[in-house]
């Protein structure tokens, strides 16, 4: 087997990691509060920007500031909720689409208001591990494993849990859970909060590969959607698969041809399997 | 004659008399209010009833690109490339629009799906960039003051074509919103079911206004295409685009025949009007500025300003019959 290859695929399954991170979060708001977070890829971005500044401008600690930019996500995606999704949650579900589209808009151009269009880099440079022939980044090594542990403390919390088990109640059923006692507007506010803490999350790892400038959620935003969708509402573990067949996807398309068309390629492909599989690639 | 149609005559001759008065920048801004508010009353064609589409981007770059390569390798005249760019737009609008429709792909998935169009065909248009020049965008090749070349040097060429245009365009909406498939593409978008149980051709109602949505885009597009002789894909193509194109329509009000130019008229205004204030000082202060009352308009007029205008409109011509009881 070529060794390219070979190191290609490794990359793309490290690059899924952080893909299945984002798209258990995404998934979780889908699921519960039935809303698509197009800007959910730019609150990485604003994470991103945090730890930029508070350990490249201010001198932080690094795991401090990846910890203050986890909260400080968590937080916004809070205010995302109490500002943005809780007043028209009961008009039609597109503007809340369109609300965080418009939330896109304003978190791309205050970030470009603040730090300019430059891409910034933190300047950790984490050790390249070299197997045979094939090189692996330490960071992307990393970040795989740490989202991994994510993922799994998403999945117990989910599971073991009082508000877990209400959080996943109310994706089956938002009314009769009502009546069990539970309060849907805080499980609403905890489920945002999930979701931010796991941007915020996605951002520390990323912070160690790419450069941040405000239109990096544009590259990889729209794809954390087309993975959520083919894993399936709602569905945590076919969301997780799912992020693995789309990395590959590119990963591999990358290697035969060039960056743009193995996207096209990932797109495409959930184009069709939207209406091959319209419930997900994994639906019963 | 009663005052609407004087009102709507004299409104016309202003707008025909303009390009005598205003100073070219003005006239730039005229043109690209026209061309932008024929787009977006292209979208809410399909917008208003519900099918809210994503993928306008790709439909406005496959009629930008198509014929300006045309023109550029082969020297074929937009008079013929446009209608063949048009073409391929409403192949790709059947191309999804039909599986979708025939699948009951609704709502989230109908947006994300178009979504998902409008990025593959900006990704391929940067992926040739042999042929396209990628990101870094393409010029056509100019020919002068030429009619085969469908080029004008002078403003107020363009202005009378996108005045044609912008008028086309409302009219096709007014057909429309007249016509006989009005109710039942009310009824699809209240309740698809139900309208199928009625006998209403779901599929039909459906598909016809989502290839005249698509028509339309992608000859604005070319057009815009052929006024600024300057392609690049993140501007005709793409997320950022596609949801330029609703935000606009939402703002001024998807359900009113001059709602999504209102939309336009504001939007560019607003970013012309923030750039002169700020300058180069502050990028993004417009965009930043845009974004919140874009927000603020979907949260507390999702109808938009001229669904405002009109429902308090009504209100008032309520109160007056109460008054004269």
């Amino acid at each position: 087997m070529d060794i390219y290859l070979l190191e290609a695929i490794i990359n793309g399954v490290l690059l899924g990691g952080v893909l299945a991170l984002l798209a258990l979060g995404l998934n979780l708001i889908f699921g519960v509060i039935d809303v698509v977070w197009i800007a959910y890829a730019d609150l990485v971005m604003c994470g991103m920007y945090v730890i930029y500044w508070l350990y490249a401008e201010l001198g932080w600690p690094l795991p401090l500031a990846c910890a203050v930019a986890i909260i400080g996500v968590a937080g916004l995606g809070v205010l995302v909720h109490l500002l943005l999704i809780q007043p028209i949650l009961n008009s039609a579900p597109i503007n809340q689409l369109l609300v965080t589209g418009g939330l896109l808009f304003f978190l791309q151009s205050f970030a470009t208001l603040l730090f300019g269009t430059e891409f910034r880099n933190i300047g950790v440079r984490l050790p390249i591990i070299e197997i045979g022939d094939i090189f692996i980044s330490y960071a992307r090594l990393l970040a795989f494993a740490v989202a991994l542990i994510g993922a799994v403390a998403l999945y117990f919390f989910l599971r073991r849990t009082f508000i877990g088990t209400a959080i996943r109640a109310i994706a089956q059923d938002r009314d009769i859970v009502g009546l069990m006692g539970v309060d849907q507007r805080r499980i609403y506010l905890v489920t945002s909060a999930i979701g931010g803490a796991l941007a915020g999350l996605a951002a520390c790892l990323l912070s160690l590969q790419y450069d941040v400038h405000p239109f990096i959620g544009n590259t990889f935003g729209p794809l954390i959607f087309m993975i959520c969708v083919l894993g399936g509402l709602g569905n945590m573990i076919g969301g997780f698969i799912a992020a693995f067949v789309i990395s590959q996807i590119i990963a591999i398309g990358g290697y035969y041809t060039n960056t743009e068309l193995s996207y096209v390629l990932a797109f495409t492909l959930f184009i069709v399997l939207m209406f091959v599989r319209p419930r997900g690639i994994f639906a019963r | 004659m009663s005052p609407r149609p004087i009102a709507l005559a004299a409104a016309l001759a202003i707008l025909a008399c303009l390009p005598l008065l205003a100073p070219p920048y003005f006239m730039h801004l005229l043109i690209q209010i026209l061309l932008w508010g024929f787009v977006y009353t292209a979208w809410s064609i399909m917008g208003r009833f519900g099918f809210v589409s994503l993928g306008h981007g790709a439909f406005m770059g496959v009629g930008a690109y198509v014929p300006a390569l045309l023109w550029n390798y082969y020297a074929v005249t937009p008079w013929i490339g446009i209608p063949l760019g048009v073409a391929l737009s409403v192949l790709l609008a059947l191309v999804i629009g039909y599986p979708c429709f025939r699948l009951r792909v609704v709502g989230h998935y109908f947006a994300l799906v178009t979504l998902a169009l409008s990025q593959v065909v900006m990704l391929s248009i940067i992926a040739a960039r042999d042929i396209t020049g990628g990101s870094l965008g393409m010029t056509q090749n100019a020919a002068g003051h030429s009619w085969y070349a469908l080029q004008f040097p002078d403003k107020r060429y363009f202005y009378v074509i996108s005045l044609a245009l912008w008028l086309g365009g409302l009219a096709i909406w007014r057909l429309i919103d007249r016509g006989i498939g009005r109710e039942a593409l009310d009824a699809i978008s209240e309740d698809e079911e139900a309208a199928a149980a009625i006998g209403i051709n779901v599929m039909r109602e459906k598909l016809r206004v989502t290839v005249i949505s698509a028509a339309l885009t992608a000859l604005g597009g070319a057009i815009f295409g052929q006024y600024l002789m300057y392609l690049n894909p993140e501007t005709v193509s793409g997320i950022e685009v596609s949801l330029k194109i609703v935000f606009a329509a939402i703002v001024g009000g998807m359900y009113a025949l001059l709602g999504p130019t209102v939309g336009g008229l504001l939007t560019i205004s607003l970013i012309e009007g923030l750039r002169v204030a700020f300058g180069t000082h502050f990028i993004g202060a417009a965009n930043t500025i845009y974004g919140v009352l874009l927000i603020l308009c979907i949260i507390f007029m999702p109808r938009g300003i001229l669904g405002v205008l009109e429902r308090m409109k009504l209100r008032r011509m309520r109160e007056k019959a109460v008054a004269a009881e």
